[in-house]
């Protein structure tokens, strides 16, 4: 993630944010929902599932300080898996796009499982980050990727696909495809990287 | 007719309630978090009512370009559960969030020890968070509970002006009236009070902060009696200006204070999704 860019008012007010989190941990539970609001937000909503919001970037500055303030990693686990329990969907995306900063190794996949449970396209393109690349399992991962084909996630967003996808992804993304032809409908254009690959 | 809404239970309405009142001039409207006719058993049900309150149901009322807004409590009827008490613990959560315009609903439902803890105890966070605070007084013992309502309010601090007693009806209309508090008045379609029961307070004390709500639910209510009452007002001689005071300006101006009033509603898109879920039944085109 590039380093957030935000006026100078609104740079201090995360700056003091993040001191009082890192000095008290617990104080995150309000400041994190509160950040759009208190600190800074993209004006609007945006669906894009790739959408760069100023509120993402905030709320991934405070959990750094969240790690700075809690060392030990089960506590931290704990306190990030219950932001993503009692957050709204834009807070749940900010913990997901954070995840592999936070130093939570395995602790956390339950939240990428819970992400991908949803149908919404922030959500699981958040879930699908370099965090999902290295500790979400081979079917789930799968099964990740496919759901980005059905809901309209660019595959773009998956990180690892050229490292990780294997033979049975592409089985999985051929019978998708086949699918969608014998309906009479088109293959989404995300989709034919993954099948060339299997034909060549 | 712009109207707002100001106690609605919309999570237990159609969506044909949502175009009727859109069709009827509801622009906005807040819905308190309350209990569900069938009581909840543990916390962990409160969490996914409130989850639904600041997500899903926002969605809903954005398809029919009608501004949602919550307020999150433990319900004073729940207070007495201690298997539902715990929530407290993570009302702060939520009352951080945006589009959460007061602690609420409040109050007293059969004024016992543990139902007054709660309602003290929450009247403190709405002080810690800058929040107002929507009361429900009780239906039994009604002028008791409102007078210990009031003095709990100013025991915590909170300025009554940031208090809205709801509810209220010709018996309990003074007391909070003169506190300074808000008047919250619940109109039904044949019980409680009713439109002409409505303006003829008005009639009487003027329009000051007084709010008019359908409180609206699971139960036998009518979501267009906000509708039915500035019809009333405007036959009784009241101005088309005074009815918009009453039904949009005095709720603007009283959920304003909590900085939180989300009007601007996006544009309406039918195949629109929450968390992948459109309102559309079938598959879109
Ligand atoms: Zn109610």
């Amino acid at each position: 993630m590039r380093p957030t860019t935000l006026d100078p008012a609104a740079e201090q007010a995360l700056a003091e944010r993040c001191r009082e989190v890192v000095a008290d941990p617990a104080r995150i539970r309000v400041r994190f929902p509160a950040a759009a609001r208190e600190i800074a937000r993209t004006p609007g909503t945006s669906p894009a599932p790739g959408g760069d919001r100023i509120e993402d970037r905030v709320r991934v500055r405070l959990l750094d300080a969240l790690a700075q303030g809690l060392p030990d990693p089960d506590a931290r686990a704990a306190e990030v898996r219950d932001l993503y329990r009692y957050g709204d969907a834009d807070e749940r995306r900010a913990v997901l796009l954070a995840l592999p900063r936070l130093g939570l190794h395995g602790r956390v996949v339950d939240l990428l499982h819970d992400a991908l449970r949803t149908n919404d396209p922030r959500l699981v393109a958040a879930a699908l980050g370099p965090y999902a690349a290295t500790y979400l399992d081979d079917e789930a991962w799968r099964q990740g990727v496919l759901k980005c084909l059905f809901v309209g996630v660019p595959l773009r967003l998956v990180d690892g696909v050229d490292q990780r996808a294997d033979d049975e992804l592409r089985r999985m993304v051929a019978d998708y495809a086949d699918e969608r032809r014998a309906a009479g409908r088109p293959v989404p254009d995300d989709a034919l990287p993954l099948l060339t690959s299997r034909e060549t | 007719m712009r109207i707002f809404d100001p106690h609605i239970h919309m999570s237990s309405r159609t969506t044909d309630d949502y175009q009727a009142m859109y069709d009827a001039g509801v622009r906005a409207v807040v819905e308190p978090a309350f209990w569900l006719g069938q009581p909840r058993s543990s916390v962990e049900s409160f969490v996914d009512y409130f989850d639904s309150l600041v997500g899903f149901e926002r969605f809903r009322a954005s398809q029919f370009q009608i501004a949602h807004h919550c307020t999150i409590a433990l319900n004073p009827k729940e207070a007495n559960d201690p298997r539902c008490a715990p929530v407290l613990d993570l009302l702060p959560r939520y009352l951080a969030k945006d589009g959460v315009v007061a602690v609420g609903e409040v109050g007293f439902d059969s004024m016992t020890a543990e139902e007054e803890k709660a309602f003290a105890r929450q009247l403190e966070m709405a002080v810690e968070f800058g929040l107002p605070a929507l009361v429900h007084t009780p239906h039994r013992d009604k002028l008791a509970g409102t007078r210990r309502t009031l003095e709990l309010v100013r025991a915590a601090g909170l300025p009554m002006a940031h208090a809205l007693v709801d509810h209220l009806n010709e018996v309990t209309v003074d007391l909070v009236d003169d506190a300074g508090a808000w008047l919250g008045f619940s109109i039904y379609p044949d019980t409680k009070m009713d439109p002409d029961r409505m303006v003829a307070i008005l009639q009487r004390r003027g329009l000051d902060r007084v709010l008019v709500n359908s409180a609206a639910d699971w139960g036998r209510s009518d979501p267009l009696t906000t509708r039915r009452t500035g019809e009333a007002m405007l036959a009784s001689g009241f101005s088309e200006d005074d009815v918009d005071r009453v039904l949009w300006r005095n709720p603007v101006e009283f959920f304003a204070q909590s900085g939180r009033l989300l009007l601007d509603v996006p544009d309406v898109d039918a195949g629109a999704t929450f968390a992948g879920n459109s309102l559309l039944r079938g598959e879109r085109a």
